[in-house]
């Protein structure tokens, strides 16, 4: 620098510096550059460079996968630790220091190969498939299996991500889940009507049910302020107990029956199978894809998504661009309750038939968590649901052939989430680079909501 | 104390915030640091008070190197930072505040209230700040706030006070009040940083200048070798017109009309009462007043953002009184939002997304609910160049572009359309001179375009360089509406509440304010 006095303009080469024009940080900010072309900045650094750069930030993706590896990585020290054989090799790492390594390694390779075998190809069942010529059933059971379980937590959440996206916090799911079963079940066993106008009627049924169930948080909200995450939790105790009272008689119990069992769907209100009957994956798993496909559609090229998106990123300017809040806040969870019904009509459709008391597990609060896991966007709780459903079909494969407890894959499932909601842990443990825009925070920002 | 910054550079990633600065601040010297937004100047500010490290280089007081772990360590060393939002306990006294942190204590750990207000008493009286040791914070005046953060610094022993943009939400005559207090701490031989973007300011107090850009250290020089022009050139980079060249307007016809209009805050307070405003169409009126007068509410009004709870509001002869934003957005008002980060975008979305934001479900943008991606784009390819946005094309996310061209999307959205209309409230907060530039004249020729303007402003220049009238507002109320020719000390005088000018005053073309005694 220069101490004298400066009273006549800088000279010009100043004019064109170009250390500050990567980001919007700099002086008159420009990222073209002072004064060149548009794509000055970005063009000079080669490709290959920007993806190891991409790889080694702390970018949601990014953060994303080594949740997942770390929450594997962790469940597998608990895998050993729990391990009798295990511990006692390690207390003799001493005198057979191979023996203990070896075996700490193979357990948990045992244990997560007993869950990919049994969620997604068992290499054991495909050899003595292609052997024999027989068994090809056994060896596309495991994904058929994956895919009926991660088809209603698709559906839901798609639902619950779409509320995120919007900025509302969709805690009721699972009472919707419920809502959208009931309806679905009554058009299912109490109406006849050939099979092709009966099942796209239980289909519309099941996704009316949800909806309505949506609409009562949704106006609350926009009516009244009421708290969408008190009300969508109490109501889940209102449908859920609205189940078991319909399921103690008349018309939804199964007659003669004291048990609280509903009556069964009639078959033209059943799906259809995809590869045959041995195979329980059906036309459910399609019908959540392709709902899946259309979200994705509707929240980047419909208006009414764009207000959705607009909404949940910044509500004073939703406003201020002259958007209604209380119309989106309806429609949002007529939206969101309408995918969640979706799903408790699919599994319903297409492999229960019946609803009995707890109907629906978790599957409506696992639908939170895939959401987060798929970042809220469509696409992404699609990888997240199958993800959790291999987890959930292989651990019961894992508990048959090495006796660890199915909870080992709750655990690493819940691990994940933990690692997702503390990104800033992840990038302390692997030293990734920080973006320096705040990215991270966008997974749980809001939910004071 | 004698601040010595030697070669001070810092990287953000690719960024280089600092890039080997020098800056030496002598014994007893005002020293101001000038510079746009980004320039580097609140990141030299943040190594230097110990809230970040530098890469390289060297901090030396009175000719020894130091080190500032944290801020605490550098307050030890006798620095004080006054910040531009204010760290104090709103709830509690000006002693409290001032002693929070260093409290004197009594036996076993009782607080020494006594100790703590003559402390007050005698550094007020010292440095003439006028501060009442007892009043509670949040019952203060924001001047009077900030004498308390002086105090602040000044009870732990500041021999150099950073003050950073410290007249942003001042009034003229705070701020005068607060030079003279600064020339009272430079005699007492402290040394003072003062940091701002206001050239007026820093020629009138200044003993030496440090002008930064994109980094670096582009020139030091003192006031009586330079001029407005020629720091704002050095600030730039760039001949800049200060003050737009607007030619007279040609008003025609009213189009904005406001008739008794009274608007109330969520607690039910009036902040807007009883004002009657006309806007003729290719005119602009510029709303004078400090901070928290009713101009925010009443802007708020005017675009269907807050109720209206008595007086009526027409654009063009229609009554919008009760009708939606979206209403009035289609009947021609536009609005440049106060805060554009909180009310005018989205960040995270495109910019040719922010472009449509209220557009986004008529043609050409949207057919039957169905997006027009295309013709978004190319409507965003259109404003990148007509409204001189810098960013690489239309599709990057609006938060990773600077204030100012941000303020360009905002600007290129309101004005795209033919508007009859347009609301701009501090529509350069926090711009940098070239960029204000830009706004300005973008807003003439709207004017001239045939549009009504209204501008709210604090900013005194902004309102004598734009406004064909200025109205004051004190208070929630219009207490006069002059022609800007009356000057800067008339107009600062109406925006503290001084009364209004006196009737013989030649520059008063009307007087609509209400006088005290005539409630609704």
């Amino acid at each position: 620098m220069t101490t004298e006095p400066i009273a006549a303009p800088a000279p010009a080469e100043d004019v064109t510096l170009p250390v500050l024009t990567v980001d919007g940080r700099g002086g008159n900010g420009d990222g073209r550059g002072g004064g060149g072309g548009r794509d000055g900045s970005t063009g000079e650094v080669p490709l290959y460079k920007r993806l190891l750069n991409r790889l080694v930030e702390a970018n949601p993706t990014v953060v994303t996968i080594l949740s997942i590896f770390t929450a594997l990585i962790f469940g597998g020290i608990l895998i050993d630790v729990t391990s009798g054989t295990v511990v006692h090799a390690l207390s003799h790492i001493g005198s057979h220091p191979g023996r203990a390594l070896s075996l700490t390694c193979t357990t948990v390779l045992d244990a997560y190969g007993a869950i990919f075998s049994g969620s997604v190809l068992s290499p054991t069942a495909l050899g003595h498939a292609i052997s024999t010529g027989q068994g090809w059933t056994g060896v596309f059971n495991p994904l058929s299996e994956t895919c009926v379980a991660a088809t209603p937590l698709i559906l839901a959440g798609v639902g619950v991500a779409i509320g995120f996206r919007t900025g509302v916090f969709n805690i009721g799911a699972q009472g919707q889940l419920i809502a959208g079963s009931i309806v679905a079940l009554y058009v299912g066993f109490a109406v006849h009507l050939p099979i092709g106008i009966h099942l796209p009627l239980v289909i519309l049924a099941g996704a009316a049910g949800g909806a309505a169930a949506g609409l009562i948080p949704g106006i609350l909200k926009a009516r009244t302020g009421a708290h969408e995450v008190i009300v969508t939790i109490m109501l889940n105790y209102v449908f859920l107990n609205l189940l078991n009272y319909i399921l103690g008689g008349a018309p939804f119990q199964l007659p003669g029956q004291t048990n609280e069992i509903s009556q069964k769907m009639l078959s033209t209100a059943r799906m259809p199978h995809l590869f045959g009957s041995t195979l329980r994956v059906n036309l459910s798993f399609v019908i959540a894809i392709a709902m899946a496909a259309l979200a994705s559609w509707f929240m980047n090229r419909s208006t009414l998504g764009f207000s959705f998106k607009v909404s949940g990123a910044n509500a004073n300017a939703a406003r201020t661009a002259g958007m209604s809040s209380s119309k989106v806040t309806i429609l949002v969870f007529a939206i969101s309750g309408l995918f969640a019904g979706m799903a408790g009509m699919a599994t319903l459709a297409g492999t229960n038939f019946f609803l009995s008391s707890g109907y629906g597990g978790t599957i409506g609060f696992n639908a939170i968590t895939v959401a987060l896991l798929g970042r809220n966007k469509p696409w992404g709780v699609v990888w997240a649901s199958m993800l959790f459903a291999m987890l959930d079909v292989g651990g019961a494969t894992m508990q048959v052939r090495t006796g660890i407890t199915l909870d080992l894959t709750s655990v690493i499932q819940a691990t994940i989430i933990f690692f997702i909601a503390t990104p800033m842990l992840v990038r302390e443990i692997y030293r990734l680079r920080s973006t320096g825009q705040g990215a991270l925070q966008l997974f749980t920002k809001g939910w004071s909501g | 104390m004698r601040l010595e910054l030697d070669g001070i550079t810092k990287r953000f990633g690719s960024l280089v915030a600092n890039d080997h600065v020098n800056l030496t601040v002598e014994p007893g010297e005002i020293h101001c640091l000038l510079g746009e937004n980004g320039a580097g100047k609140s990141t030299l500010m943040n190594i230097l008070f110990g809230l970040l490290h530098a890469d390289s280089g060297e901090i030396r007081i009175d000719g020894a190197p130091v080190t500032f772990a944290d801020p605490g360590e550098a307050i030890r060393d006798g620095i004080g930072m006054v910040h531009q939002h204010f760290m104090l306990v709103p709830v509690f006294t000006v002693a409290e505040n001032v002693a929070l942190g260093f409290e004197p204590t009594r036996r076993f750990g009782w607080l020494d209230r006594r100790s703590a207000r003559a402390q007050v008493r005698k550094l007020s009286t010292e440095f003439g700040l006028e501060v009442n040791p007892d009043a509670v914070v949040e019952t203060l005046p924001v001047g009077v706030q900030q004498r308390v953060e002086i105090l602040k610094a000044l009870h732990r022993d500041a021999r150099l006070l950073i003050l950073d943009e410290p007249t942003a939400v001042l009034t003229p005559q705070e701020t005068e009040a607060l030079f003279h207090i600064m020339r009272s701490l430079k005699a007492s031989g402290r040394s003072i940083l003062f940091i701002t973007h206001k050239l007026k300011e820093v020629l009138s107090v200044a003993d030496r200048i440090t002008v930064m850009r994109l980094g670096r250290v582009v020139g030091s020089t003192a006031p009586a070798q330079t001029d407005e022009e020629a720091l704002a050139t050095m600030m730039v980079g760039r001949n800049v017109e200060l003050v737009i060249t607007k030619p007279p307007g040609h008003p025609a016809g009213t189009v904005l009309q406001l008739e008794h209009l009274t608007v109330s805050d969520e607690r039910g307070v009036t902040v807007v009462e009883d004002v009657d405003l006309e806007i003729r169409a290719g005119e602009i009126v510029a709303l004078a007043g400090v901070q928290g007068n009713g101009q925010t509410e009443l802007a708020e009004a005017v675009v269907g953002l807050r109720p209206v709870r008595s007086g009526s509001l027409r654009l063009a002869g229609v009554d919008l009184t009760h009708t939606s934003v979206r209403q009035r957005i289609h009947d021609g008002l536009a609005d440049i939002p106060e805060d554009r980060q909180l009310d005018g975008l989205v960040l995270s979305l495109s910019i040719a997304e922010n472009l449509i934001l209220d557009q986004y479900d008529v043609a050409p943008f949207a057919h039957l609910g169905v997006r027009n991606l295309s013709a978004m784009r190319a409507n965003g390819d259109r404003a990148l160049n007509e409204f001189d946005i810098r960013a690489v094309n239309e599709n990057v996310p609006v938060g990773t572009l600077s204030g100012g061209n941000q303020q360009k999307v905002v600007v290129a959205r309101e004005l795209a359309r033919r508007v009859k209309a347009l609301i701009a409230s501090q529509p350069t907060r926090g711009l940098d001179v070239g960029s204000i530039e830009y706004v300005h004249r973008r807003i003439v020729e709207a004017r001239d375009d045939g549009a009504a303007v209204l501008i709210i402003s604090s900013e005194l220049d902004e309102v004598l360089a734009l406004g064909d009238r200025v109205a004051v507002m004190y208070r929630g109320r219009i207490v006069g509406i002059v022609d800007p020719g009356v000057g800067r000390e008339t107009i600062g005088l109406m925006m503290a509440g001084g009364g209004t000018p006196s009737a013989g005053n030649e520059g008063v073309t009307e007087h609509v304010g209400v006088s005290a005694g005539e409630e609704p």
